[in-house]
């Protein structure tokens, strides 16, 4: 017996793949339009149509089209780097990190020296920068950026 | 049916031949292993991927699939990309920062270097090679 669900008038990306009758409760409609078939190839190639189905259902309605951005993203890091994925690129931004909290804390040292030598200085002038709302005030702590527990877990992770 | 069948085999209840591409990466005794991969990956998928990957390289693309999976799983909505994104930022407060103490640093050297003596009346200016030590601070003279 054929279905009565109400049949939609041009499909999207996701059913004209897979060759399917695109209904107007198509959860994937709202996020895989018709005129972005590459959109809907990448995140079938590396997820699948049903896990994608799957894990939308999952997220409430509010959050989904944050979802669909986060695993097309997620896809094409995938198709750009098949053997590390996402894993490559957060291995990159924390060297990255620690190489940048590694030039802050030179600035720091360095600075603390400056503004000892300045004390001493015939000079008057106060530094703009000391100006302002208190950021710079006296805590370099500020310097050292939080990364939360986040990047706890990847200092475990066995990539280099 | 073989004795010992790999994790994804004994997922299917199926034979697991002595050329299965999952066995030398999901082992029987780390069952959930195969089961987070699959719930986000499906196996059809990561067959294909191994597939295409050069066999001394699988080891790492399952490594990386599976920490991409428990990620998903842990955040339905961001998954690893969250990950990223939030690096990215925390990346541009610290160029951010980094900068500003750069140029914190320019402005009191150049303050050093550039500031001329203020000669309190009587006393002499010291200076040596032209830097100043800041022994002429006019406020100095109260307590030498």
């Amino acid at each position: 017996m054929r279905s009565q669900e109400p049949r939609s008038s041009s499909s999207c990306a996701a059913c004209k793949l897979m060759k399917r009758r695109c209904t107007s409760d198509c959860l994937l409609a709202p996020y895989f339009q018709a005129d972005e078939p590459k959109k809907f190839a990448k995140v079938h190639k590396v997820f699948g149509a049903s896990n994608v189905t799957k894990i939308l259902n999952e997220v409430p309605k509010p959050q989904r089209q944050d979802a669909v951005d986060s695993l097309v993203f997620e896809a094409e890091v995938r198709l750009k780097d098949p053997v590390y994925g996402c894993i490559g690129a957060i291995t990159s931004l924390q060297d990255k990190m620690s190489q940048l909290q590694h030039d802050l804390a030179v600035a720091k040292t360095r600075l603390a020296r400056c503004s000892t030598r300045t004390s001493y200085a015939s000079c008057s002038t106060t530094s703009p920068f000391m100006m302002l709302d208190g950021e710079f005030d006296m805590s370099f702590d500020d310097f050292v950026v939080d990364q939360g527990g986040l990047t706890t877990e990847f200092y475990q992770y066995p990539f280099p | 049916m073989t004795s010992t069948r790999c994790a994804v085999c004994k997922y299917f209840r199926r034979r697991c031949p002595p050329d299965c591409i999952f066995s030398p990466h999901f082992l029987n005794d780390n069952p959930q292993r195969f089961t987070c991969v699959h719930k986000i990956y499906g196996a059809s998928n990561l067959g294909k991927l191994l597939q295409e990957t050069p066999m001394q390289l699988r080891a790492d693309t399952i490594e990386s699939l599976y920490y991409e999976a428990k990620c998903r799983i842990q955040d339905p909505v961001y998954g690893c990309a969250g990950i990223i994104w939030s690096l990215h930022q925390q990346i541009q407060i610290a160029q951010s920062q980094l900068a500003r103490a750069r140029a914190e640093i320019a402005f009191l050297d150049a303050n050093v270097v550039v500031a001329e003596p203020t000669p309190s009346p009587g006393e002499p200016v010291v200076q040596q090679n032209g830097v100043d030590y800041g022994l002429d601070d006019p406020y100095d003279f109260w307590f030498y």
